[in-house]
């Protein structure tokens, strides 16, 4: 069936998801330095929501630790760039792998909790972290200290043509975090992620790993939050504890962009993210308050369409703007009208 | 195929199973009859590994799995519906088969595909494919159930109640359904109330009460034998 105004939606909806990527794309010949950072914060934030929807919105690991992953990066990105002495590029892939490498004893601890035990303990063990960085004299303990200047120059010998590899850094990860948790989604064990998105039991009920999945959610995210740790610190140039672990920039604002946007979609972290920014650059001047618009809205975003904005926008697009569901295979052999044919002879 | 050794399950003070032995074989279709509240869906939760039996053994095909987890069972080849439909509501029912298929069924993309679809259209679904679960009707609903459970191309089959509530012409369907999944090798246990559409299938009666099977064997001997008319059919007859 061919309906004018459901095609028309989608188009719409994807023209405008290719523009906003093409812009992104266009992005260091048309913005200047202040906008371009600004973009670089957008896709690191962006990165850091899709894996946040990843574990709460269907591995049903309601995590407010995530800032935890964010600030190892930044700190493993500083060590091995600054003491180790690595090129940044290969630095940031090691302030991945270090993330992934604290997600397994973390891991071990919060998945003993569930629900809102796993959401005190993620959040006890990020703090945790947080406090064992203000220790770290080499760091510059609780003050934290700034990346030396030679590090920074690795990256571009003048400040414009550095804030450009910065924003290609974030671009690629976005990209990167879009692609595979893409294919992810789209694999055998993203249907299974997704069967348990909606009930869990019903998934375990139909051979879904429910264990197994969670565990390849959590060690799936945390790379790239690591990653993403790494590109902030860049672009601050600095680590420091309560900047680094921030529960209010990493996972406060991450779970409203979500919330927000739609939780358990693929199109809801883009869109939180996007509205996020909206906000915060337009109404940045009411100080405090942007915070509070951003609580209320998430609050009243739940009680209208738990489903977020995303969820609202879907009661008139008819279909994913990016195809992550199956669609039924067509049909190989016309099909007869008669219902009560002879059943399939083969199980 | 499937053996329970003296079952326990209790909520509490409340004795649901206590102390159930039951065995079933390969190729039986054996319906549970039992009043409400009886523990038959209790049971299955038992089978399953949703519930953990509080004491007792179950043995599926020679394997303990008493404290195997459900999607391992699943895969060891139970397959079960739930009596109040648990559809994975923003999922098109397509994808509700297809999640089994690659899950449970353990077949790759490709295959499931083509899994799915057949089971869409031998439940009569196949008009529905693209619809999402969370939009049909109460009797697609459970039409999905049973093709969420055959989608896992189990070799034991737990139904619990999915012919309640349907006409003669559906019902009628649903058994050539259960007839043709059991020409294919499975072996079912059936929880139903409608007792002429488990007459037409089942190879074997047990009646479930009080926590324990109170009568068990051929379908005519179990309809007559006075404990059941007592606890059972005394409420209807
Ligand atoms: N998870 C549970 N917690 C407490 N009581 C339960 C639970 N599940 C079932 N029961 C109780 O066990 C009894 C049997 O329930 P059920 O197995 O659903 O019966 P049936 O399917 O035979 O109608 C009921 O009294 C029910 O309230
Ligand atoms: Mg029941």
């Amino acid at each position: 069936m061919f309906e004018p105004k459901a095609f028309w939606t989608v188009a719409m909806g994807r023209g405008l998801l290719a523009l906003g990527a093409a812009v992104l794309i266009v992005g260091p010949a048309l913005f200047s330095i202040p906008q371009l950072q600004l973009l670089t914060q957008f896709l690191s934030l962006l990165v850091i929501a899709i894996m946040w929807n990843l574990l709460a919105g269907y591995a049903d690991i309601v995590s407010i630790g995530q800032h935890a992953f964010v600030g190892i990066g930044a700190y493993a990105f500083y060590g091995f760039a600054v003491f180790a002495g690595l090129n940044p590029f290969i630095a940031l892939v090691m302030a991945g792998a270090t993330a992934l490498l604290f997600a397994l004893p973390v891991m071990l601890v919060i998945f003993r909790l569930r629900e809102a035990y796993l959401a005190v303990g993620s959040w006890v063990v990020a703090e945790t972290l947080m406090l064992i960085a203000g220790k770290l004299s080499a760091f510059g303990g609780g003050s934290g200290v700034s990346m030396p200047v030679s590090v920074v120059k690795e990256l571009g010998a003048q400040p414009a043509l550095r804030y450009e590899t910065i924003y290609w850094l974030s671009f690629a990860l976005a990209g990167l975090a879009l692609a595979s948790t893409f294919i992810l989604m789209r694999s055998r064990v993203g249907i299974g992620l997704t069967a348990m998105r909606d009930d869990e039991e019903g998934a375990g009920a139909i051979g879904v790993n429910l264990i197994r999945s969670r565990i390849l959610c959590f060690l799936w995210a945390a790379p790239f939050l690591g990653i993403a740790g790494g590109i902030i610190t860049l672009q601050k140039l600095r680590v420091a504890p309560p900047a680094s672990f921030s529960i209010t920039d990493w996972t406060v604002y991450v779970i409203f962009i979500v919330v927000i946007g739609g939780i358990g979609s693929f199109e809801g972290p883009i869109i939180g993210t996007i509205v996020f920014f909206l906000i915060r650059q337009y109404l940045a001047d009411i100080g405090v308050w942007h915070f509070i618009l951003l609580g209320v809205l998430s609050i009243a975003v739940i009680l209208v369409e738990p489903r977020g904005l995303w969820g609202l926008l879907r009661r008139i697009v008819p279909q994913d703007l990016i195809p992550v569901s199956h669609a039924p295979p067509r049909r190989r052999r016309a099909q007869t009208p008669d219902a009560d044919k002879a059943p399939s002879p083969t199980l | 195929m499937l053996e329970l050794q003296s079952l326990y399950r209790h909520f509490g003070s409340l004795k649901v199973i206590d102390g159930l032995d039951l065995s079933v074989a390969k190729g039986e279709v054996l319906g549970v009859l039992g009043p409400n509240g009886a523990g038959k869906t209790t049971l299955f939760n038992v089978i399953l590994g949703v519930l953990a039996p509080t004491a007792g053994k179950i043995i599926f095909e020679g394997r303990e799995m008493t404290r195997m987890r459900p999607w391992d069972r699943c895969r060891a080849g139970i397959g079960r519906t739930y009596q109040v439909p648990k559809p994975f509501s923003n999922m098109s029912a397509y994808e509700n088969v297809l999640a089994g298929a690659v899950s449970g069924g353990g077949l790759p993309l490709r295959q499931a595909r083509d899994w799915a679809m057949e089971v869409l259209d031998l439940t009569g679904l196949d008009h529905r494919t693209a619809s999402p679960a969370g939009s049909l009707s109460l009797l697609d609903l459970k039409r999905l159930e049973f093709a969420k459970a055959i989608a896992c191309r189990p070799r034991l089959l737990l139904l619990d109640e999915i012919a309640g509530g349907l006409t003669d012409y559906e019902c009628d369907a649903l058994l050539e359904i259960v007839q043709t999944v059991r020409k294919q090798g499975a072996t079912i246990i059936w929880i139903e109330h409608v007792i002429h559409a488990l007459r037409r299938v089942a190879t074997r009666l047990a009646v479930l009460y009080g926590g324990a099977i109170i009568s068990n064997g051929a379908p005519d001997a179990v309809l007559a034998d006075p404990k059941v008319r007592e606890v059972y059919l005394g409420v209807e007859a």
